[in-house]
């Protein structure tokens, strides 16, 4: 059946009732959620198809799993965007890259994920198809399995055309603490690339605030350049992925958890000229904006070299960069050295951030 | 970004600082009086490179947070309205009314849709013939010449949907205030230059001549804001008053002349109270009765809507630099930047909202 | 107050009889009402607040304040360099 994929083609009708259903070939309807035929041809036809694997053939109510010996990491998120496609990515390779990320943050490598899709009534077959197809190739470029997944079709106007929940299961080596509590003194602190991507595409697609740019988002797995990372720093301390919040948010929970102070430097911090020129229009901080495939690290100093040229051999680390350094004091705080050289706290972000005319 | 990065020049900043530490023979308080000015100075840190002698007092110069607890209870309730989509700018969502602010109205099902432009708004009303399209017009001088336009092309365009909910202020009588109070301890000003660059700089200097206070029109850069800082202390160290222009790449004396023939056009002077501060004589704008059918207040009958603003509250002090947040009864208690009474504690940046955050 | 940032005039038309442009602010590009400064052309930097240019920025004036500003920060060729 699945093995051989063909372009979607739901049949007319779910069983012998009158009056006959309408074929529904173009969009999700209520009855693609009714655990009946629809919901079985729609995971057949769309979900088996592009994800394929033997787990997920196996068609059971949970999938069996057999590991290495090891801890397992877990991690679980739903993903919410609008609008589902923005430029670099759409909401499909966001679910994927999102959990595949923090599973990987661990220092743990991702194998499986599961799927849950809350679909609205009305949405395409296509738009589907298309998150679909790009949640397939983002799992391949992570090289994890999508092994369980669920389907519920809720009515019109009760939800954004679609939200998806992943959870993500990876494997551990045992032994290797990696966490925001593991912060030292004379640790350094390392980032992947230039910020606010994400953040600022995903606005500028919403097309609310009427601005124009040719930026793209960041989202991508971050999994292969962590295993590169992991190599090359063999006393790696603290990975994590400043999403939602942005690089300032993230600082100040490595600062608490490890009750370490954190002191950056505004102007090592790379930011595209067009992330700051929209900042500077909406009066956003480029530190608070959002990112979905960058990765902050924290390494004794005398591996930082090692880990940052390791870092620039990788797709996803080109541009990575010391952006400061962890000290005793102030403890639990982010002192930020500004670009013309004074130093200022630097806090979580406060409620949601908008656009400022102040 | 041109006009932008050669005014973060670090070496450039610093080369003024010290010159300035080099200067000051004694102490002199000088008021920033643009909410965004102070954005900036806390932003990049300039108050700390500053010599001690230095204070600087944060003016009341924020839109946001001056807006008068009465006309965000009256957004409040026009918001709430099924037939309403109210616009507004981002930072005035989660300045708190009596209990609630825009946000609240936004989860309990009112339209409350974020803006960049006040042309957006008008646009929205274009779209939406059956909806009542309402913005929240605050701002000062600087934001009045978009405003009014707003209600120009919805006037224009015949459009009977649209109306604004105006909370406008002015900046020379605020500073008027400031200097008039008998306990005033500024001594010198940062002229805010946006605003400047709307209504130029001529109706600061009888003011600087009254109150022997010099004055430096100030752009929004670090910079920019160590120029202003050079200038106005060169005149304090010299005893000279005068009203200096330290942003004339986007300031001149006369202004835009169009932009201010088009306030006039639309808006009259007013009596406004500033939120923590009071009733500050003519010192906002409303809309002539020739454009009465765009005000909001009118059309929704919200005019009886009087809340009382907290007797306790000693912002207008704070703001004038008379007195400590901790001097206030209120500070940490009843008010906290969850619930705040004034506008020092609405605003990130204001003293009493800093010195909470910072255990100051 | 009133946050305003400098951007170039890339295109110039007019909407609901209204004279606009689109201004770039350095890789982002907006719709900008020129109604108050009706003499800007194609290439003329503008500061933008909520939408609106305000003015025109003079290029003189602000080479003039950087020379200025060179010359306030250049302490050492006057002064010596700083004590301690």
């Amino acid at each position: 059946m699945s093995d051989d994929p063909k372009p979607v083609q739901l049949p007319a009708f779910e069983s012998p009732v009158c009056p006959v259903p309408l074929p529904h070939n173009e969009q999700i309807v209520l009855g693609h959620g009714s655990g009946g035929k629809m919901t079985h041809d729609l995971i057949r036809q769309i979900f088996l198809a592009a994800f394929d694997n033997p787990v997920l053939r196996a068609g059971d109510d949970a999938a069996s799993l057999e590991i290495a010996e090891g801890c397992l990491a877990i991690s679980t998120d739903s993903h919410v965007v609008s609008p589902l496609f923005f430029p670099g990515g759409d909401i499909g390779r966001l679910a994927v890259c999102g959990t595949v990320n923090d599973v990987a943050m661990l220092g743990a490598r991702p194998l499986y994920l599961t799927a849950s899709f809350i679909l609205e009534e009305g949405l395409p077959l296509s738009t589907l198809e298309r998150v679909v197809a790009s949640m397939k190739a983002a799992a391949e470029e992570a090289g994890v399995q999508i092994v369980a997944g669920d389907t519920k079709v809720v009515e019109k106007g009760k939800a954004d055309g679609m939200y998806i929940t992943t959870t993500g299961v990876g494997l551990r080596r045992p032994g290797r603490l990696i966490g925001g509590a593991q912060a030292r003194p004379g640790d350094v602190v390392v980032l992947s690339g230039p910020i606010g991507d994400h953040g600022i595409a995903v606005l500028s697609a919403r097309g609310e605030l009427g601005f124009e740019t040719d930026l793209q988002s960041d989202v991508a797995p971050l999994n292969r350049l962590i295993q590169v990372m992991l190599d090359a720093a063999p006393d790696l301390h603290v990975l994590r992925d400043p999403t939602r919040g942005g690089l300032a948010t993230t600082l100040n929970e490595i600062a608490r958890q490890s009750g370490c102070g954190l002191v950056i430097h505004e102007a090592a911090i790379p930011i595209r000229p067009a992330v700051l020129a929209a900042c500077e229009m909406l009066g956003f901080d480029p530190l608070y904006v959002a990112n979905e495939g960058k990765v902050v690290a924290i390494v004794p100093a005398d591996e930082a070299d090692a880990l940052l040229e390791a870092m620039r051999r990788t797709r996803y680390g080109e541009e990575a960069t010391l952006i400061g350094q962890v000290t005793a004091d102030p403890p639990g705080r982010v002192l930020l050295r500004t670009a013309i050289g004074a130093t200022r706290i630097l806090d979580m972000l406060a409620g949601e951030m908008l656009p400022r005319i102040c | 970004m041109k006009y932008v990065t050669e005014y973060r020049d670090a070496a450039l900043v610093q080369g003024v600082m010290e010159r300035i530490r080099r200067l000051v023979t004694r102490p002199w308080v000088i008021m920033e009086i643009c909410g965004g000015q102070t954005h900036s100075i806390v932003r990049y840190g300039l108050d700390q490179m500053l010599p001690p002698e230095i204070e600087l007092v944060h003016g009341p110069g924020c839109p946001v947070c001056v807006t008068p607890l009465e006309l965000i209870d009256k957004a409040l309730a026009i918001a709430s309205r099924p037939e309403v989509i109210f616009c507004s700018y981002g930072d005035m969502l989660r300045v708190p009314g009596s209990g609630r602010d825009l946000f609240s109205v936004k989860a309990a099902g009112g339209q409350v849709r974020v803006v960049y432009s006040p042309l957006d708004a008008v646009e929205i009303a274009r779209q939406n013939p059956e909806k009542q399209v309402v913005f929240f017009a605050i701002g000062f001088e600087t934001t009045a010449p978009p405003n009014v336009m707003s209600v120009l092309a919805a006037r224009r365009l015949g459009l009977k949907n649209y109306s604004i909910l105006v909370s406008h202020v002015r900046v020379p009588p605020a500073m008027e205030a400031i200097l008039s109070a008998p306990a005033n301890r500024v001594q010198g000003f940062l002229l805010a230059g946006h605003v400047c660059t709307v209504m130029g700089y001529w109706e600061y200097l009888p003011l600087a001549e009254k109150y022997r206070v010099p004055m430096t029109v100030t752009g929004f850069e670090p910079l920019d804001l160590a120029q202003g800082l050079w200038h106005t202390i060169c005149m304090l160290e010299e005893g000279r008053v005068a009203v200096e222009n330290a942003y004339a790449r986007s300031v001149t004396l006369e202004g835009n002349r169009a932009a201010q023939e088009t306030i006039r056009q639309v808006f009259e002077e007013c009596d406004r109270t500033w939120r923590g501060i009071g009733v500050i004589p003519m010192s906002g704008w409303w809309l002539r009765p020739e454009f009465a059918e765009f005000d909001a207040e009118k059309r929704f009958d919200v005019e009886a809507i009087r809340p009382q603003e907290s007797p306790i509250c000693i912002a207008g002090q704070i703001l004038q630099g008379q007195k400590k947040p901790r001097d206030c009864l209120a500070f940490g208690k009843e008010c906290t930047p969850e619930h705040p009474l004034g506008a020092t504690m609405v605003s990130s940046e204001g003293a009493c909202a800093a010195y909470y955050r910072y255990g100051r | 107050m009133c946050l305003g940032v400098p951007g170039k005039i890339i295109e110039k038309y007019e909407r609901n009889g209204m004279p606009m442009a689109k201004v770039d602010f350095g890789g982002v590009v907006r719709e900008t009402c020129l109604a108050y400064v009706p003499e800007a052309q194609v290439g003329d930097y503008c500061i933008v607040h909520v939408g609106f240019a305000l003015n025109l920025v003079s290029e003189q004036e602000a080479q003039e304040t950087l020379a200025l500003l060179r010359q306030i920060a250049d302490l050492e060729s006057e002064l010596g360099p700083p004590p301690g």
